[in-house]
């Protein structure tokens, strides 16, 4: 009834292209951005903040990143804990090395690093495809883990090996509050999602997608292969870097390589599958789903069954916690095999029916 | 679809209300405890028994003596699978609870990461045996208690056994001691210390690493069976201790001459290598043993009652003893707080931490506790915020624990000028400055 395009007539092609035609859409959006940046910071508890709002909102990001190289492009990737890490120990050094370093050209510079290690890590997608890529990233995994636990020169000849930061600033804005981190990494995300909406919008995202459904057919319409993947894995990767740097620098401030260990690729693969391919709006329901869903679990479990008067061990917590995660995965991928954002799509087609389907 | 749409719905709603709700505030009645653990993952078998010790050294208190002076104690454990970014979480759902008192994160990661935001959140960490080894400088790290020992006090203390079995320390020259160590901060922590020893005494150091969480030393222990060293210190935690027992049995290295950190020392490392492990040395912070008075009054008051947190022929192990010791110097310092601040009250971390700086727990105050001979005698000053440096050696004979030397002193000469200029490093790094003196009586 009140979500339908009807009587919205588009009189020039920059209208007709613009990234959300409909108008409720952009009047809900607009709504959304003014939820994250206004109302939340006035209600949400420091808890809320640095335990779930901010994780989020960085593992977000790094979904994003993910999802631009496995769901737009194609390319099956395991190595995304290794780019996180060469983005945040990358930005480390930079701020760490050069004195007065600005914390957000570190970021970008840790973004810059990963996107150097995605290339070099992405070159064997050339010659390899599908499993055999994911298994090929894998080492780039397992030597970023190598990298930053063994050569002492990344880590400042840390004698513990563990790496912290403090005192972040923007502009002269301290960021130590909990809704000053959030709001930073907030921004981050929404310029970095806007930039990565349009990319995946223009020829560059065309030609992403013309590789992942048929490589063959792509490169005999002139599509170069070399140059689509190639730049796939940069993008990704700068994104998925500076996601990095944030989770070091602002989630966890002290940090060692175990932070970003393959647990870590293989998370942001679930919520990238999870949450949706090719979808930007998919990368934060997986986030959303992959971060806050154990942790809801683990804090609902006990409430819930003591109304049952029944009274749970941690470690039954723990392993409850694990369980019914992974059903809901499995229930998930069942019923909705491409992922959250679809559910999405579904509800909103059916919004526009709505009171009177067919 | 639509019952879909509802669950998903639904989810949403509770989440929401779930975490917005927590930022209640309410005058603190009671003592709270915030008890980070894990009970899964890898190093469930040695995190296990140090939270049952923890909880029940609590559960002990409230129900023998009330709670401290009167104040109850209430807790909540936190599952963090030894992963920093889970511990991170559970100490920003748990440190806003009211009267919260102090955090134990039982890992070194956990560790690194917390002190970063502890002077923020104005709540102490206790490290007992772990963590950061600088932190002994109470000057610089104000929030930090690594109580009766640190990475580099333990190494310390190993080195000087090894030079008193050799017959002094001089003769460890041209000898060769490998330490093979958890590849984490945990295992690199000690390594500047035992090179600084290496160089005093000129003995030939190895250093090889063992990919976290341990279960694959087969390279590790080849390079062991190459070089032939004099002595093997084993610097693991969890599954990676007994992985290493058994390596070295089928290397056929000889047991008696390998020695562990504390953390490997305890019975879920040597259990299942049995006889195999016979030989093997570690360092003992503490004792075993069902014989100790608290122990005995855990049992009465605790376990006689069925509200025991694990088996029961389990209470007092080696790392259910160092847990009930943790909880035991954190309720002593919220006693010694409430000396100053006001007794029968609840305390705040900002108190909790002064009484934590100013413990003393000598013999006296130790056999009133129950702890007769269970640990050294303990205080802490402003400066030093570890209060004691002894432990002593303890040798596995097939089916317990029995120590082999007497209490060693860590060698201050050698600790504290490398304290001075690991804090005055981490301090410089931080554009921080040290305590003034004047600080000591906040």
């Amino acid at each position: 009834m009140f979500y339908r395009e009807n009587g919205q007539f588009k009189t020039s092609y920059r209208a007709d292209q613009q990234i959300l035609p409909i108008r409720q859409d952009r009047i809900a959006l607009g709504l959304i951005l003014l939820i994250a940046f206004v109302a939340v910071p006035m209600f949400a508890s420091d808890y809320a903040f640095r335990a779930i709002l901010i994780p989020f909102v960085i593992m977000a990001l790094a979904a994003l990143g993910v999802n631009i190289l496995v769901g737009y492009c194609g390319q099956i990737s395991l190595g995304s804990g290794a780019f996180m890490a060469v983005g945040a120990y990358g930005a480390y050094n930079f701020f760490a090395r050069i004195p007065g370093m600005p914390l957000i050209p570190a970021l970008i510079m840790g973004g810059v690093c990963a996107t150097f290690f995605g290339i070099l890590f992405g070159l064997p997608s050339l010659r390899v495809k599908g499993l055999y890529l994911a298994v090929a990233t894998l080492a780039a995994q397992f030597f970023s883990d190598w990298m930053f636990l063994r050569i002492k020169w990344f880590t400042l000849d840390s004698s513990s090996g563990s790496v912290s930061v403090n005192q972040l600033q923007v502009f002269g804005f301290p960021i130590e509050s909990a809704v000053s981190k959030y709001l930073f990494c907030l921004a981050l995300l929404v310029v970095i999602a806007l930039l990565a909406k349009n990319l995946v919008r223009g020829a560059i995202g065309r030609e992403w997608m013309a590789i992942r459904d048929m490589d063959v057919a792509a490169s005999v319409i002139g599509i170069r292969p070399m140059f689509a993947k190639l730049t796939a894995f940069a993008v990704s990767s700068f994104i998925v870097g500076v996601a990095g740097a944030l989770w070091a620098f602002v989630y966890l401030g002290a940090w060692e390589p175990a932070a970003f260990s393959v647990d870590q690729s293989f998370r942001l693969l679930f919520m990238v599958i999870i949450g949706g391919l090719g979808s930007i709006m998919g990368s934060f329901f997986g986030a959303a789903f992959i971060v806050v869903l154990p942790i809801f679990l683990n804090q609902f479990l006990p409430l819930f069954l003591g109304l049952f008067g029944v009274e749970i061990s941690t470690a039954g917590i723990a392993h409850a916690e694990l369980m019914i995660f992974g059903g809901l995965i499995v229930w998930f991928l069942i019923v909705e095999p491409h992922g959250l954002a679809k559910l999405w799509s579904t509800a909103k087609q059916k919004l526009r029916l709505w009171p009177f389907p067919h | 679809m639509k019952i879909r749409h509802l669950m998903l719905a639904v989810a949403a709603v509770v989440a929401g209300a779930s975490t917005l709700s927590t930022s209640a505030f309410a005058q603190a009645k009671e003592q709270f405890f915030p008890l980070l653990s894990y009970r899964t993952g890898p190093y469930a078998p040695n995190g296990v028994p140090w939270a049952n010790g923890k909880q029940d050294y609590l559960k002990m208190i409230n129900a023998r003596d009330g709670g401290i002076n009167g104040v109850k104690i209430t807790f909540e454990e936190c599952e963090t699978g030894y992963a920093t970014d889970r511990g991170v979480e559970c100490y920003e759902r748990l440190k806003t609870r009211p009267g919260v008192t102090a955090f134990d994160p039982q890992s070194t990661g956990i560790t690194f990461a917390l002190t970063e935001k502890a002077p923020n959140d104005k709540v102490p960490l206790i490290t007992l045996g772990y963590g950061l080894s600088v932190a002994q400088d109470g000057m610089a790290f104000k929030w930090n208690f690594p109580l009766m020992g640190s990475y580099w006090t333990g190494a310390d203390i190993l080195i000087q056994h090894l030079g008193k079995k050799e017959g002094g320390l001089d003769k460890l020259k041209g000898k060769k001691i490998t330490l093979v160590y958890h590849d984490s901060p945990f295992g690199k922590e000690p390594i500047p210390l035992v090179q600084e020893r290496a160089r005093m005494h000129g003995f030939d150091l190895q250093l090889l690493p063992v990919t976290a969480p341990g279960v694959d030393q087969k390279a590790a222990w080849l390079q062991v069976r190459q070089s032939r060293p004099d002595y093997v210190l084993l610097w693991g935690w969890g599954v990676m201790n007994s992985t290493a027992l058994k390596e070295a049995q089928a290397t056929g290295y000889p047991r008696e001459k390998m020695y562990g950190v504390w953390w490997a020392g305890a019975e879920p490392d040597v259990k299942d290598v049995g006889e195999g492990a016979k030989g093997y040395n570690a360092l003992a912070l503490n004792t075993s043993g069902q014989e100790p008075k608290f122990i005995q009054d855990i049992l009465k008051h605790v376990h006689a009652k069925g509200q025991g947190s694990g088996p029961k022929d389990e209470v007092g192990q080696v790392l259910y003893t160092r847990g009930a010791i943790i909880s035991m110097l954190t309720v002593e310092s919220v006693r010694r707080a409430q000396e100053r601040f006001g007794k029968g009250k609840v305390m705040t971390g900002e108190q909790v931490r002064w009484g934590m700086e100013n413990l003393v727990l000598d013999q006296k105050r130790l056999d009133a506790l129950g702890l007769t001979g269970v640990m050294q005698p303990l205080s802490t000053s402003c400066a030093d915020h570890m209060g004691s440096t002894a432990a002593r050696v303890q040798t596995w004979n097939g089916s317990k624990w029995s120590f082999s030397s007497d209490f060693i002193q860590a060698d201050e000469q050698i600790l504290k000028p490398m304290i001075k200029a690991g804090a005055d490093k981490y301090l410089a790094d931080k554009k921080m400055t040290r305590r003034a003196g004047t600080d000591c009586q906040s």
